[in-house]
């Protein structure tokens, strides 16, 4: 509903309270001097009957008059226009602000199932097209009003009969504009949508060019785009056509109460009632009490178009927090690296049971690898240490705590995690590098590049550490990246440490070397593993295999082979399998 | 701007009709005044109530009239303004489609969008404004500059000295503002780069607790944007009031000098009454062409944006290139002394000196460390990049005289990274032949070891993927995307050091799935693992973007030091002699 909007928008309007108001008391200034021109004008016309008739002692004042209040006017027009220019500005921005602020505290979950296009929309086109919206509504809704209520004054102290019949009529064309604004809202919404899906898409076959034309998927990609682009345009063009008829309808209501008043107006004059100076200035003001109207009218639909935005930006708004620390949270800022993992169960979705009554336990120091074919539910793991997702049943415990009582930043901020999936920002090595301890001296990141081998190939980039990656790292290999995230994990020196993949881009001859530095700093620390590796994997302390979210085999490697099960069939088979084939 | 003007034509008959019938509406207009001199002149003065109504109900004719011809018109400007936007957004992408990646890395995908989305938006808006108001406003102001030179030449110098003024500060205020519209576009590119950055680093910036951090940064470049639209918005806000005065001060001038004239007896105070009239018209008229300046100052900002996109040549073109037949008894690949360079011809080499001869059927192994050029090596092939010295021949054709769709056809790649795009898993798999049948599918999904999760999943084939994949986990993804790859049956299959992410049972079954269903097929496998190429027929060995050795797992395991020392990294040393 368009006024939940409203009011949704008006919260974030009141911190500039004060412009606002001094917008207001510019407007009002600004609209009396422009009301009192005509007046004036009307005075000096009356001053200027005929020929030898023409009161020139008595024109001079009114033209000094006139031109005071035509200066005073502009400049009160310029100070609204710049008080209101920073009501919008800074009220959009707060807005965007909000929303990106409400997108780094929602569940990954949220993050997880949107599409990231639609809503870098939400963040970007549809906060300017509030903004847009905004900016034409308070400069023409204050002088609007203003004006309205201004002329009405001036009209009714002129003559009150011909004032009644304007007031009377005028209204209409805010019937005609409300019934216009009602429906297009919808259509409005509707664009902004699609707006959002086109943009959607774009980020999606962009973002994965390599894929596009390795399947000369150009064409198909096209005509899914022109398909939604096409759905685009046949509501862009009911929106603006709908929208677009207000200014016409209530121009017509205009021109039927301007009318009226030329003719009631006339014959007042005929029949003595009003002079010819007094009808003139009364021409003026039905015109400038009218054009207000038109001009409300014309925002009204603007402003649907921004409600329409405003309330997708509000949608992300309304998205749930992850759930708050509790009260009671402590805050930790180390630990000795017990986790206990006791009856866990977890799914992404309700049907679907992924993890059931899961017990792990590892004792501070240990090394833990977790081992199974694709999709037991190894990553999940990891998702519920760092409680990206919370789980269903159970308990996890760090150094005896569960958890969910210590606060979410600092129970993150025990574990150094790399994953397969490389992200880095675009700004410059150095940075990506100290992003988890941004005042690292240049010392400490050259040690943790070091570590983590890194540095070789940084210092052949041209600009070394000051290389700025590009926005989708084309200008680093897959191998490259991953060791700048090691290298970041290696500066913050946790104390607990998550690799979930880390090393599978990277040659073995590398990893060694890099899983050496890890070891080093990892004495006494405990780590959780995902890997294929078996050099990884051979030396951890405690093997968990797993398969269909359940742990079914665990211990050590040798003693898994021995075991003769699973696992045992997991290792031999990369020999077997192939040798059979 | 200008080189945009091309999109207008399929739109000329709205873009010629849509101005002609706001001109009818404008003449009305301007005539509106003139009965009201009437009415006041005639009817007034000789005390001609008939007359006066008469007249009033030749105003509201002409209302009705001035409606139907603005309806008409707006309708033309929403079907052309859109209509430009909808084929410029479909230029645009499929220009986009035609850039080499280090293009679109360049520009930035977070740009790109705006582009195609906001960019696109502010010209829309302005083809609109173009039709409603470009033709009518100036009109009124042309007009009603005629109309007061009718009924007096002499007094109506006024407005020709009025004039110049107003086109000054036009002026003045366009081209104070023109710049800072380019920055303030830029800037919401940042906004749109930090938020696409958040959205995909979510668990990063999580787990390093940086939240606080990034909205910093995300606040400072909100900031940044709002501090920029406020300094612009101090300039064009004074455009209004400056035409305000101007026009004004004309009035002044028009009491003044017609009031002598009047007492002359040169002219009458109806008279009077209608230049102020006209002075009003043109005043408002005025303001309207100022807000139009503003808007299309803003959208040659936007134009431009466009425009560069436009203006970059895809860096590989096919262009006049037909269809090849394979040469008789060629290598399926050859590489002739091909060096290549990300930078171009100068700068350092990724690949240098590289040949080799891969016949058709083998399966081929390429190992090396990190940065090596094994990803550079197989993007060659299907003339991602093209090789800055040297030639790379398929068939015993070099790639750059396929056509893409011939030349991508015949190879299927399975990249490193695994996407899968918002759709289904049928969807998916469909990327690589749109006509392929269930049982191509099947196949392909019962090769990539991907047979048995996808048939477990309650809808199959028919389950949805979400915007990259992410309900699948690492290993499921990278199976169906070489499934994807395979269901294309491609001559070539190139995979990046794509199974990195599947547990060492899944990776041999996957080999021998391969080797057994693809007959003829001609395999490069990229991989860090000596266990996933041992096997190969031959395997190429890149240390540094050089050759470090060619041949099979035993000869190479003797002679070729890089090699012995990456598979004893690996292995145990029974395993590796095996």
């Amino acid at each position: 509903m368009s006024k939940e909007v409203l009011r949704r928008l008006l919260t974030y309007i009141k911190p500039y309270g004060g412009y606002l108001i001094a917008a207001l008391v510019f407007a009002v200034l600004n609209v009396t001097l422009t009301l009192l021109a005509p007046v004036l004008i009307g005075q000096g016309i009356d001053r200027i009957l005929g020929p030898g008739q023409v009161d020139f002692v008595g024109l001079i004042p009114i033209l000094i008059e006139l031109g005071a209040s035509i200066l005073f006017a502009s400049l009160f027009q310029w100070l609204m226009t710049l008080c209101t220019n920073i009501v919008t500005y800074r009220t959009v921005r707060d807005l965007r602000c909000a929303a990106f602020h409400k997108l780094n505290h929602v569940p990954l979950k949220t993050i997880d199932k949107n599409s990231h296009g639609d809503l870098i929309s939400r963040v970007v086109n549809d906060v300017d097209m509030v903004s847009d919206g905004l900016l034409q509504g308070f400069a023409q809704l204050f002088t609007g009003i203003v004006t309205i209520v201004g002329t009405l004054v001036f009209m009714l102290a002129i003559n009150w009969v011909i004032a009644l019949v304007v007031v009377l009529v005028t209204p209409l064309s805010l019937f005609v504009a409300s019934f216009i604004a009602r429906r297009s809202y919808n259509m409005f919404r509707e664009q902004s949508a699609i707006r959002g899906e086109l943009g959607g898409y774009v980020e999606e076959m962009v973002g994965n060019q390599k894929l596009v034309k390795t399947f000369r998927y150009e064409g198909r990609a096209q005509s899914h785009f022109e398909e939604i682009n096409s759905r685009l345009y046949d509501c862009g063009v009911k929106a603006q056509f709908y929208s677009s008829l207000t200014n016409p309808c209530t121009r017509f209501v205009n021109s039927v109460v301007y009318a009226a008043v030329g003719i009631i107006g006339a014959i007042s004059a005929i029949f003595g009632h009003l002079t010819v100076g007094q009808l003139s200035s009364f021409l003026s003001y039905a015109n400038q009490y009218t054009k207000p109207f038109n001009e409300i009218s014309g925002v009204v639909t603007e402003l649907q178009s921004a409600f329409a935005s405003a309330k997708r930006v509000f949608d992300v708004l309304d998205e749930a927090d992850e759930p708050a620390d509790a009260p009671d949270a402590v805050f930790m800022a180390s630990c000795e690296g017990d986790v206990a993992l006791k009856h866990v169960s977890f799914s992404y979705q309700k049907q679907v049971k992924l993890i059931e009554d899961l017990n792990i336990h590892a004792k501070p120091g240990q090394r833990i690898a977790i081992v199974g074919p694709t999709g037991c539910g190894k990553t999940t793991i990891i998702n519920l240490l760092m409680r990206f997702y919370d789980i269903q049943g159970g308990e996890i415990a760090v150094d005896g705590t569960d958890a969910r009582r210590i606060t979410r930043d600092s129970l993150r901020g025990l574990y150094g995690m790399v994953l397969q999936d490389t992200w880095l920002f675009s700004g410059t090595i150095r940075d990506n590098i100290a992003y988890g301890k941004p005042d690292a001296t240049d010392e400490e990141i050259l040690a943790a590049a070091k570590a983590a081998h890194a540095h070789s190939f940084i210092k052949r980039l041209e600009k070394g550490y000051h290389t700025v990656i590009t926005e989708d790292g084309g200008n680093l290999s897959q191998g490259q990246r991953q060791l700048l995230c090691i290298a970041r994990v290696m500066l913050i020196n946790p104390p607990m440490l998550i690799l979930d993949e880390a090393t599978s881009s990277i040659d073995t001859r590398t990893e060694i070397r890099i899983q050496k530095a890890f070891d080093k700093m990892m004495e006494g620390r405990t780590s959780f593993i995902v890997a294929h590796r078996l050099s990884t994997i051979r030396e951890a302390d405690l093997i968990l295999v797993m398969k269909d979210g359940r742990i079914i085999e665990q211990g050590r490697h040798q003693e898994l082979l021995d075991q003769n099960g699973f696992y045992a069939t997991l290792y031999n088979s990369q020999f077997a399998a192939e040798d059979a084939g | 701007m200008f080189q945009l003007v091309r999109y207008l034509k399929p739109f000329k008959k709205q873009v010629i009709l849509g101005p002609i019938f706001k001109l009818l509406e404008a003449i009305l207009e301007l005539i509106v005044p003139l009965v009201m001199a009437r009415i006041i002149d005639v009817g007034v003065q000789n005390r001609d109530v008939s007359y006066v109504l008469k007249m009033g109900g030749l105003m509201v004719l002409l209302g009705i009239i001035g409606l139907c011809c603005a309806l008409v018109c707006q309708y033309f400007a929403a079907r052309a303004s859109q209509g430009v936007g909808t084929l410029m957004r479909n230029d645009l992408f499929s220009h986009i489609n035609r850039l080499s990646h280090a293009q679109i890395d360049e520009v930035g995908t977070s740009s790109l969008i705006t582009r195609v989305t906001n960019d696109v938006n502010q010209l829309q808006v302005a083809v609109a404004m173009l039709i409603r108001l470009v033709v009518r406003a100036p009109f009124l102001v042309l007009g009603a500059a005629v109309m007061a030179m009718i009924l007096d030449l002499k007094l109506s110098l006024i407005f020709l000295a009025a004039v110049p003024l107003i086109v000054l500060t036009l002026y003045l205020t366009m081209s104070k503002t023109a710049p800072f519209y380019r920055t303030i576009q830029k800037k919401l590119d940042r906004i749109s780069l930090i938020t696409r950055e958040n959205l995909e680093g979510v668990r990063v910036i999580r787990a390093f607790s940086r939240q606080k951090a990034e909205k910093e940064r995300f606040d400072e470049a909100s900031d940044d944007l709002a501090g920029s639209a406020i300094r612009v918005g101090r300039v064009s806000a004074l455009l209004n009031p400056l035409t305000y005065v101007i026009m004004n001060g004309a009035i002044v001038a028009i009491l003044w000098f017609g009031g002598m004239q009047v007492n002359n007896g040169e002219l009458m105070q109806g008279q009077i009454i209608a230049f102020v009239n006209y002075m009003t018209q043109i005043l408002l008229a005025l303001v309207v062409v100022a807000n139009l300046v503003v808007l299309f100052t803003k959208a040659a900002a936007s134009a431009a944006r466009v425009n560069e996109i436009f203006a970059m040549t895809p860096g590989l073109s096919d262009k006049g290139n037909t269809l090849k037949a394979p040469a008789e008894g060629a290598p399926k690949i050859e590489f002739k002394d091909v060096c290549f360079s990300y930078l171009g011809e100068d700068g350092e080499e990724a690949l240098s000196h590289v040949s080799l001869k891969i016949l058709p059927g083998q399966t081929i192994g390429i190992i090396g460390g990190t940065g090596s050029g094994k990803s550079t090596f197989v993007n060659l092939i299907p003339r991602f990049y093209e090789a800055t010295k040297g030639e790379v021949l398929v068939d015993g054709v070099n790639v750059k005289k396929y056509p893409f769709e011939q030349l991508r056809g015949m190879t299927g790649v399975v990249p490193q990274q695994a996407v899968l795009f918002k759709g289904t898993v049928r969807s998916n798999l469909l990327w690589s032949n749109p006509d392929a049948d269930e049982q191509t599918l099947l196949k392909a999904l019962k090769t990539a070891q991907a047979l048995d999760f996808v048939e477990k999943l309650p809808q199959g084939l028919d389950t949805p993927v979400v915007q990259g994949g992410k309900n699948f986990s690492g290993g499921q993804k990278q199976r169906l995307t070489i499934a994807r790859a395979l269901a294309g049956n491609p001559d070539i299959l190139i995979l990046d050091d794509s199974a990195s992410a599947l547990d060492f049972a899944t990776d041999a079954a996957l080999r021998r799935a391969i080797r057994e269903h693809t007959e003829g097929m001609t395999v490069l496998i990229v991989s860090q693992r000596a266990n996933t190429v041992k096997r190969a027929d031959q395997i190429v060995v890149l240390d540094d973007g050089e050759v470090a050795g060619i041949g099979t797992h035993q000869e190479l395991f003797d002679t070729c030091e890089v090699y012995r020392e990456i598979c004893l990294s690996q292995l145990s040393k029974e395993e590796a002699a095996k």
